[in-house]
């Protein structure tokens, strides 16, 4: 035990780097990280994942792999109007793998229009969100005083409305200010602004509270030292060391905003039914529910309810992954 | 000889991990006899506060003891069942943790945490429990303790909560307490007193203490027996006084060697050439191309009257508002070429002074004048300070908190250079390059992020990044109390070979005395924010002036213990 000559391994490292430092590939680093390690062996997260990434898949390749075009009136056959999901049409024996709705649109190629819609206002929604929320967020965290009491008070004002209310008022605003004709090209944009701006509240926190740690660090004294203007430290120094927490909450976001744009179309204040999103297929889907025709409601709703469901999923997993204290 | 009162035989604890098994303690053995206490001390990532987990049975899951055993009065304790282990933790074995703050909770009183203690483990009724409560805090040297036993933890300072801590674990008269580094977070002053308490009460109550800690002044001081560990394996142990004075492992002799003298002035810090990890540090390449550039004969840097005032209780009404005073009128100069050091306890204002000058913090009152401009203060132009910017660099605390972790490293010791436009864009990569393999680290660091470098290391990256723009003053502001004590002499002599070949002038803030002692040419001694004493180096260690003063010099750990062989006088 105490002999002199034994020497362990050095646990330091404190010898200068292999001259020869050969750097693995960006994409080979990512790979071999943690994240990806601990992705490969969830099974949930690699579940949610293919869910998601077939869903995505489907929008984008909607106008290539849909087997009808629901949209276009003079391809629509009144006869295979109401056709049951998985048998062929009575009348004209064209098949629909989710049958049709009453004008003889197929439900699945409904959907994958749909999605694209959904995803679309989504992704587009919680982009706004995190724009808003991450700038008045590190603005209020850095400045501190009067501009902080400020910006959090709104945002405190701002909880106290259900978002959907706030999304509502948002909604009924533009109706009033947008003349009738562009009503409906516009409805997606103003979907996208509603659910945006009721949504960039919990981004503003988390990012307000990891730059409070983040300001008092050394690195951000060392910049200061040096002269750097208070927006290169807030952008190029703090930021980077805030993204990880945005990034768990904008994939929950997401599933959150997915179901925000259903359920303002589904109430009929969202995407008009000349571009039908998820939600305005599970309100026309509705009217035929207690008549017996249940896939028009069934098979939106079910898509609706996975998407909603997988990116939650992933969004949990990602944090249990980037917080090292649940591990 | 008594029989030991806990013992442990080939002690390894295992953690598997994604990479393959990790046994960060590798077949530890050791005994205490009652009364005794026994030192374990060893560098960071050495593995004494995992074997102290061990033995407490406190181990974070999935670390497990793989092989070996612990014994406590002869019965093996490691592999009973989890209920029977939580009844001996606590009871039989307790334990005394780094952190006064977080190891009482905020929300009882201190007197109920006794006496929750105390009858979960004694069978007492509470009106014994809480008079033992009393008498417990009176015996750790708690003033009134009738009173004090209804207050709450935030009503004691520091070294009061840690006595505080120190009657928990007394509260079931265990037979070993285990203290994991029971005074780091202390100032030297409580630190002495808390060590005399711990000695005292392992006399009196025939308990077997553990003591772990990374300080060789604290294992001189307190300890009867010592193990020293490195990677995970103890690679010498004894009586203390025969492992300090005449070490036979050629790690404990360099760890002894690399512990700062207060008694007398070293040239430099005896490096530790233990495992070939000593990396050089280019002074001469850097010296040859750093611009000479002769100072005035004025004084260098002048502070005069620095006061800074930091809002306690915020309120609308002016008058409401109350003030907590900083630095409260602290004047001095710093000649050009000299080490100036300012020592102080927590809270003294040191780190505050250094920021002040630092331009990070705006002065209340004062002025900081360089080479006779006014930088900071009322009074200081934009183009004196820009000027001034140029001139000034800082190397902080923390190594893991000073260079920001999302940066890659040639972007950060690139970064003050570009800004301040020191180095034109084109020569930027090379100039970086150079700098890395100059301080030891290679061209190739560079390319790396901070978090793969150790404490060591990214200390350097600071230093590189500090050079980057050829200052002629360095602020070093505890440059080496997060470092361990062979990380920290090598530091310390980079930072030596600076001021000595590159002419730099520094201001040196620390709360180690005997670093201080080693670094600085003159000394400035911060009590509540106010300078109370300043001096030449020797005279203040050998003559000093003001009471506090005397007081801190006192109270700096005794080092006649540890053997002298491998240190070269001045």
């Amino acid at each position: 035990m105490t002999d002199p000559t034994h020497i362990p391994a050095d646990p330091h490292e404190e010898t200068p780097l292999a001259p020869s430092a050969h750097r693995p590939s960006r994409w080979r680093a990512v790979w071999d990280g943690d994240l990806a390690w601990s992705f490969r062996r969830s099974p949930v997260a690699l579940v949610a994942a293919l869910v998601v990434l077939v869903m995505v898949l489907g929008a984008a390749l909607a106008p290539l792999i849909a087997p009808y075009t629901p949209f276009d009136p003079a391809s629509l056959n009144l006869f295979n109007g109401i056709t049951p999901p998985f048998t062929a049409n009575e009348f004209t024996g064209d098949y629909f793998l989710f049958g049709t709705d009453d004008q003889g649109r197929d439900v699945l190629s409904t959907i994958l229009y749909g999605l694209r819609i959904s995803l679309f206002v989504g992704v587009m929604a919680v982009l706004f969100a995190m724009l808003l929320g991450i700038t008045l967020g590190l603005l209020a965290g850095y400045a501190g005083g009067w501009t902080d009491t400020v910006i959090m008070r709104v945002a405190d004002v701002q909880l106290t409305f259900p978002s959907i209310l706030v999304a509502l008022l948002i909604f009924g605003v533009a109706r009033g200010i947008v003349p009738i004709e562009h009503r409906a090209d516009m409805a997606i944009w103003v979907l996208i602004l509603a659910i945006g701006l009721s949504d960039w509240v919990q981004f503003a926190r988390v990012v307000r509270g990891a730059t409070l740690v983040q300001k008092d660090r050394e690195y951000v004294q060392a910049a200061r030292l040096i002269g750097r203007s208070n927006g290169a430290i807030m952008f190029r120094h703090i930021l980077p060391n805030v993204l990880s927490p945005v990034l768990v909450i904008a994939t929950i976001s997401l599933a959150l905003a997915i179901i925000a744009e259903a359920t303002l179309s589904f109430l009929g204040v969202g995407a008009p039914p000349t571009q039908p999103s998820l939600g305005t297929l599970i309100r026309i889907g509705q009217d035929f529910l207690f008549s017996g025709e249940w896939w028009i409601l069934f098979f939106p709703a079910m898509t609706l309810l996975a998407l909603a469901l997988s990116v939650n999923l992933l969004g949990d997993w990602l944090r249990d992954a980037l917080n090292p204290r649940l591990r | 000889m008594t029989d030991p009162v806990l013992k442990i035989t080939g002690l390894t604890v295992e953690i598997p991990t994604r990479r393959g098994v990790v046994r960060p303690v590798r077949d530890v053995s050791w005994d205490i006899r009652p009364g005794e206490i026994v030192g374990v001390v060893g560098e960071s990532g050495a593995g004494k506060s995992m074997t102290g987990n061990a033995v407490i049975g406190l181990l974070d899951r999935p670390a497990h003891i793989s092989a070996g055993e612990i014994d406590l009065d002869g019965r093996r304790i490691d592999d009973l069942p989890e209920r029977e282990k939580a009844r001996i933790r606590g009871r039989r074995i307790a334990m005394i943790f780094q952190d006064p703050l977080t190891s009482l909770n905020p929300l009882f009183t201190v007197g109920q945490q006794l006496v929750e203690t105390i009858r979960a483990h004694l069978d007492v009724s509470a009106g014994e429990a809480r008079e033992r409560a009393v008498a417990l805090l009176d015996r750790v040297g708690i003033p009134d303790p009738g009173t004090r036993v209804d207050q709450y933890p935030h009503q004691f300072s520091g070294g009061m909560r840690q006595r505080v801590v120190i009657a928990l674990a007394l509260c079931a008269e265990p037979e070993v307490v285990v203290a994991d580094e029971p005074t780091t977070a202390l100032d030297v002053s409580i630190q002495a007193q808390i060590l005399d308490l711990i000695r005292e009460l392992a006399r009196e109550r025939g308990m077997g203490v553990m003591l772990v800690t990374h300080d060789m002044g604290v294992i001189a001081e307190t300890t009867d027996r010592v193990n020293v560990m490195y990677d995970g394996e103890i690679v010498e142990s004894g009586p203390t006084a025969r492992v300090l004075g005449a070490p036979e492992h050629p790690y404990t002799q360099s760890l002894v060697a690399a512990v700062p003298r207060p008694d007398r002035k070293l040239r430099r810090f005896p490096q530790v050439s233990y495992g070939g990890r000593e990396t050089a540090f280019r002074i001469e390449d850097l010296a040859r191309d750093w611009p000479a550039r002769p100072a005035g004969d004025g004084p260098f840097l002048e502070a005069r009257g620095l006061t800074k005032r930091f809002l306690e209780k915020g309120s609308l009404i002016p008058s409401r508002r109350r003030w907590f005073t900083a630095v409260d009128d602290a004047s001095f100069a710093i000649r050009p070429g000299e080490v100036f050091g300012l020592v102080g306890e927590s809270g003294s204002g040191k780190s505050t002074i250094a920021r002040m000058i630092a331009g990070l913090y705006p002065l209340d009152e004062g002025e900081v004048r360089f080479e006779g401009e006014v930088v900071a203060g009322a009074g200081a132009t934009e183009a004196a300070r820009d000027a001034y910017r140029s001139q000034v660099q800082m190397i902080f605390q923390d190594p893991f908190s000073s260079l920001n972790p999302r940066h890659r490293v040639d972007r950060i010791v690139a970064e003050p250079a570009l800004h301040l436009g020191v180095i034109p864009k084109a020569n930027v990569t090379a100039r970086v390059g150079e700098l890395l393999d100059r301080v030891g680290l290679g061209a190739e660091a560079g390319l790396k992020y901070p978090h793969e470098f150790s404490g060591g290391q990214r200390q350097r990256i600071s230093i590189a990044r500090a050079l980057a723009t050829q200052p002629r003053f360095l602020i070093c502001d505890e440059p080496t109390s997060a470092l361990d004590v062979s990380i920290q002499a090598q530091i310390l002599n980079i930072l030596k070979d600076l001021q000595e070949h590159l002419g730099l002038t520094m201001l040196f803030i620390s709360h180690d005395l005997p670093v201080v002692r080693q670094m600085c040419d003159r000394v400035g001694v911060l009590k509540d924010g106010r300078l109370v004493e300043v001096a030449e180096t020797a005279r203040l260690f050998e003559a000093p002036e003001h009471p506090y003063t005397r007081e801190l010099i006192s109270l700096m750990p005794k080092t006649d213990l540890l053997s002298n062989a491998g240190l070269a006088a001045e």
